[in-house]
């Protein structure tokens, strides 16, 4: 089937919602080339899963779509247009299937040596975007907050090196009681300005005290699901022809239920954390990495107001020698490795929450748990600079934000 | 690579400029740290060599190619930021080499595929995940054949089981029997510790872009085989020191040394792996991994330098197979994958050190991945037929 084709009927396996949406905008979709139709409906498939961020965004998306005349269609999507597909792909169930179908255009531009023509036509179509769909502004400027170097007592180097241009390196702070007050100061700003997902806590460990209107998520508490994630990958791959293709679409069509999770009331959570773990690198392993992705999917899904990400320890990673010794089967934490981790991450968390709006007004503030040093960035602190100032953590956020 | 989404509606606006522009910008940062660093003389300001020109294509010549799968970025390697991570290319190699600041891979950006493809001369489009042979003869067939070479005189020592295949092509003028012999050292080691009960399928894992998927290889009497008869150790040997070996390619540089003494091929290939372990995610474990590297690629020009079948008349060239993504595209993760193709992911360099080679001078001009195969043969006198890419000129 090709877009020009589609009928109210093709949607009839879509969610009642997300059907209505779809079948409002067919005269909109007929018009689109197939190299970028899937893609659009892979977002609009999962819409009961999406934050109101998202579904903000891609009704503003559609909206503008039907609204381009037939000429203006041309012109924005013409390095679409111009991508080879094969027959395979028009003969694929990309209306039913669209994530796959976007995995397998991904294989046949690299193979066809298409990638690059197809980047430059969706960076086309994302300036397109852009100039006709201004997200709105934050009602208050966006919070980042990483916490790094959680059990580590000293630590000589240079910290923040990527960050210091930016803004003012603080080298006596309190760092007394430091946590708790980053999480008071977090469910102050959901109190007074209550936003659906708009306030985060995001922990690579065990999560600390907190405040119920944040969203939280953590490593700790996703052990059963990556438990369950590991032995499925592990039985997928001993089934016959099973490859790295087959199975990251096993995985990515992984449900909650299908890891032995129970449904919730928030749905829209569970699935965006089953998400961490089966669309992520290295999340099921590292809960470094797992806290820098997850912080990355909340920043640019989610888009929220606050979010504050807490490193932990990971677990070490064993060195040829031993692992054929194989003394020890009890995982090790590597504290040092996983501060110069979450210090990338952080740096990572800095420029993620900067590409969403109002970046101009966003703060961000990097700790070294239990140590005196912060990085605070923001309109009102000055960049490249190093102060001495004595305070504690709550008031050198109310100097920033 | 599922990156429309993210291109459109996330991206937009950060890419300023277009990625031709972003690759010289790369490159001229590379050349600008290089010429002050390390003191290193622009290669556009030269003469050409009559040296270089009149060196006489000889029998005794022996080149090694080290190519990295898993790009290392600049500024975790050749920029002010990552020099420290890279002591042994900085001090011990890098005022002997020429330098080019821009190789360019325009290639599907997977390491089986990348390396197959640097190795045919040719953009190769085969499964990257399959153990699959190249559609494009080899180097090591064009060598081979051309020049009348015995199969022992022509190795790969390559990271996983993936590469088995990369020896030689399935093209019909070539192929079987033509080609280069492959030694993968963590298949060796899978054979000699066989029975032997310790838990080291972590150690075994294939790549880490798709890390629980290994394909399936061929008998364990074989790879024994090449232990006792070839490199002449014997399973304990090999397995007793291999207990005091920290990584994968550590194995491989130590497979590299027996290789070297006990067979002395004229054509080594070798591809390292470490830095790849990147994709967990974990930043430390990366910067480990270069470090790593940069120190084994050291400890191989020493060993070529000290060899008496090397030293003198051997040409090594140091490339990683592609880079990875930029910080700034939001595409993708940093330095985690090398998803995006953009310009950081495409863009890589090139060391080269050897009798005929020019010390100390960087060329910025851009060149591609597929210009190793040609220049080789341009090197070694054998003719890259089917190759797509050019002889580099000032290494010829």
């Amino acid at each position: 089937m090709l877009p020009p084709e589609l009928k109210s009927e093709t949607f009839r396996a879509y969610s009642p919602e997300v059907r209505k949406l779809a079948v409002e905008n067919i005269p909109a979709f007929r018009r689109l080339p197939l190299s970028f139709l899937p893609s659009l409906l892979r977002e609009l498939i999962e819409y009961d899963y999406k934050f109101p961020a998202e579904r903000v965004a891609l009704r503003a998306e559609l909206a503008s779509l039907g609204s381009l005349s037939n000429g203006e269609v041309d012109e924005v999507f013409r390095g679409f247009s111009e991508i080879k597909l094969s027959p395979q792909l028009e003969g694929s169930d990309w209306v039913n299937s669209p994530a796959q179908f976007v995995e397998q255009l991904s294989a046949h531009l690299w193979t066809t040596h298409q990638l690059d023509a197809f980047r430059i036509a969706a960076t086309k179509y994302g300036d397109h975007l852009s100039a006709l769909v201004r997200p709105e502004p934050p009602p208050i400027p966006r919070l980042g907050i990483s916490v790094i170097g959680q059990g580590v007592v000293s630590f000589d180097g240079s910290l923040f090196r990527k960050l210091r241009p930016h803004g003012t390196f603080f080298s006596r702070i309190k760092p007394e009681n430091g946590l708790s007050l980053l999480l008071e100061a977090v469910a102050a700003r959901a109190k007074s300005h209550p936003v659906p997902y708009g306030h985060w806590y995001i922990d690579g460990g065990e999560p600390a005290s907190h405040d119920s209107t944040l969203t939280c998520i953590s490593y700790s508490a996703l052990e059963p699901t990556r438990t369950a994630l590991l032995a499925r990958i592990h039985s997928e791959i001993e089934r016959p022809g099973m490859g790295p293709e087959g199975l990251r679409s096993i995985m990515a069509q992984l449900r909650p239920s299908d890891l032995g999770k129970q449904a919730t009331v928030d749905e829209v959570l569970q699935r965006f954390q089953l998400k961490l773990l089966t669309e992520g690198s290295g999340t099921q392993i590292f809960s470094t990495t797992f806290a820098q992705w997850a912080a990355r999917e909340a920043l640019r899904r989610a888009q929220p107001l606050t979010l504050l990400v807490r490193f932990a320890p990971r677990q070490r990673q064993k060195a040829m020698n031993e692992l054929l010794s194989a003394n020890s089967n009890q995982p090790e934490l590597d504290v040092m490795g996983s501060l110069i981790d979450a210090e990338m991450g952080a740096y990572y968390n800095w420029l993620d929450q900067q590409r969403l709006s109002g970046a101009e007004k966003s703060c961000f503030l990097v700790w070294f748990e239990n140590h005196q040093s912060v990085l605070a960035i923001g309109p009102s602190i000055p960049r490249q600079t190093e102060s001495g100032s004595e305070a504690d953590l709550a008031r050198l956020l109310e100097w920033l934000v | 690579m599922t990156k429309l989404r993210q291109a459109c509606t996330y991206t937009a606006g950060l890419l300023v400029h277009p990625d031709h522009d972003i690759a010289f910008l790369l490159s001229s940062s590379r050349r600008e740290f290089l010429r002050s660093a390390a003191g290193l003389t622009l290669g556009s300001a030269l003469l050409r060599s009559p040296l270089a020109r009149a060196a006489k294509i000889s029998t005794k010549k022996k080149v090694v190619v080290v190519t990295f799968g898993g790009g290392a970025r600049d500024q975790e390697t050749f920029a002010p930021e990552g020099e420290e991570n890279i002591p042994g290319m900085m001090r011990e190699m890098l005022p002997r080499a020429s330098f080019f600041t821009q190789v360019v891979n325009r290639g599907i950006l997977g390491h089986y595929v990348a390396t197959a493809s640097l190795a045919t001369g040719v953009y190769e489009t085969i499964n990257n995940f399959a153990a699959l042979p190249p559609a494009n003869p080899t180097v090591f067939e064009y060598y081979r054949k051309d020049l009348k070479r015995p199969s022992s005189d022509a190795w790969v020592v390559a990271p996983s089981n993936g590469f088995n295949r990369i020896g030689e092509s399935n093209h019909r003028s070539y192929g079987e029997g033509m080609g280069a012999r492959v030694i993968l050292p963590k298949y060796l080691l899978k054979a000699a510790m066989s029975g032997g009960g310790a838990d080291y399928d972590h150690l075994l894992r294939d790549n880490y872009e798709n890390p629980y998927y290994t394909p399936e290889l061929g008998n364990r009497e074989f790879e024994l085989q090449q232990l006792e008869m070839i490199l002449k150790l014997s399973a304990d040997d090999f397995r007793s020191h291999a207990k005091t070996l920290s990584s994968p390619d550590e194995l491989s540089l130590y497979i590299v040394r027996q290789l070297i003494r006990q067979v002395a091929p004229s054509f080594l290939w070798i591809t390292m792996h470490d830095i790849d372990v990147a994709h967990a995610g974990a930043y430390s474990l990366y910067i480990e991994g270069i470090r790593r590297t940069d120190r084994l690629c050291a400890e191989l020009w020493r060993v070529l330098e000290t060899e008496p079948e090397y030293s003198g008349k051997t040409t090594l060239l140091v490339l990683p197979d592609f880079g990875r993504d930029a910080d700034e595209d939001a595409g993708g993760n940093g330095f985690q994958h090398h998803r995006t193709g953009d310009a950081a992911a495409r863009t890589t360099w090139l060391m080269v050190i050897g009798p005929d080679v020019r010390e100390g001078v960087i060329y910025d001009r851009a060149v591609e991945s597929t210009d190793l195969v040609p220049t080789l043969g341009a090197m070694l006198g054998f003719s890259a037929s089917f190759a797509q890419g050019r002889p580099i000129s000032e290494l010829v």
